[in-house]
């Protein structure tokens, strides 16, 4: 890598602020959106974005903890799909609906 | 110049696929919209030196986490039409406006310096299996035991949910 550095050198600003667009996409799903599974995508959208500035800080700063962090978010992520996947499956054979503007009450 | 490439193209394919995602009606579009976004990332995983979490990306976000949402999907039924009024008044409005206020001020943030730091000196960081497994194994021991901890439990939750069932469940259908 040189030190010479052009107007189409890519700095981690570019990718922070790619993953900041990133995560208002996966945000503003959340906000939009009545479908629980795709609520549900959007925070895998946001965690994903996160994980990209994660990938790119750690680069710049030359420290390996930022993949190594990004292994530990994919992990939870995995386990929170599972259950969240569950907890969608399971509201939907009791009430038949995804949507969660139905899922008005707590009683079952 | 080859990472500017892709960083142009990858970078428009992951915003369209987001877009897609949070645009699409059709939940099965959604899915391969964040399909295409998950694999955009991997990319720029590559280009930033992380060729393990890259390849775990594919692997278990675009394959085993999207194959999981797809499976869900067809269980529930793709051709149930989704309600886009809004109870809530002005919440359309005011949550696109706070958005919208909440990237400024990400885009400006994330463009300075004290984002990332300044670039330190020393060795290049180059995310192998090797360099990865040497920091999970030594430094990092105790949370990678607690994530077995945490599968388990996530495992046998799923298995609880799954079985769990109303003694009068046989009558409402």
């Amino acid at each position: 890598m040189t030190d010479v550095t052009s107007w189409y050198t890519v700095t981690p600003g570019w990718y922070m602020a790619l993953a900041a667009i990133l995560f208002i996409i996966g945000a503003s799903g959340m906000l939009l959106r009545r479908n629980a599974l795709v609520m549900f995508m959007s925070v895998e959208l946001m965690l994903n974005a996160v994980n990209l500035s994660f990938v790119a800080a750690g680069r710049e700063l030359n420290l390996i903890e930022g993949q190594v962090s990004v292994f530990f978010v994919m992990v939870v992520a995995a386990a929170e799909v599972v259950v969240g996947l569950a907890i969608i499956v399971a509201v939907f054979r009791r009430r038949n609906t995804a949507s969660v503007d139905e899922l008005v009450d707590l009683k079952g | 110049m080859v990472e500017f490439v892709l960083f142009v193209i990858f970078g428009i394919a992951a915003v369209f696929g987001g877009i897609t995602m949070v645009w699409a009606r059709n939940p099965v579009y959604s899915a391969m919209g964040l399909m295409l976004t998950l694999f955009s990332v991997a990319v720029f995983y590559v280009s930033n030196a992380g060729h393990f979490v890259a390849a775990v990306q594919v692997i278990v976000y675009a394959g085993a986490v999207m194959t999981l949402f797809l499976f869900v999907i067809m269980l529930i039924g793709v051709d149930r039409a989704e309600d886009f009024s809004e109870n809530l008044p002005l919440q359309r409005t005011l949550s696109l406006g706070l958005l919208a206020l909440f990237g400024a001020g990400v885009l400006v943030a994330g463009r300075l310096d004290w984002a990332t730091g300044p670039h330190m000196p020393g060795e290049a960081v180059n995310g192998t299996v090797e360099a990865i497994g040497d920091q999970l194994f030594r430094r990092w021991l105790l949370p990678f035991e607690v994530t077995a901890l945490l599968l388990i439990i996530a495992a046998a939750g799923t298995i609880a949910l799954a079985q769990f069932r109303r003694p009068d469940e046989e009558e409402t259908p």
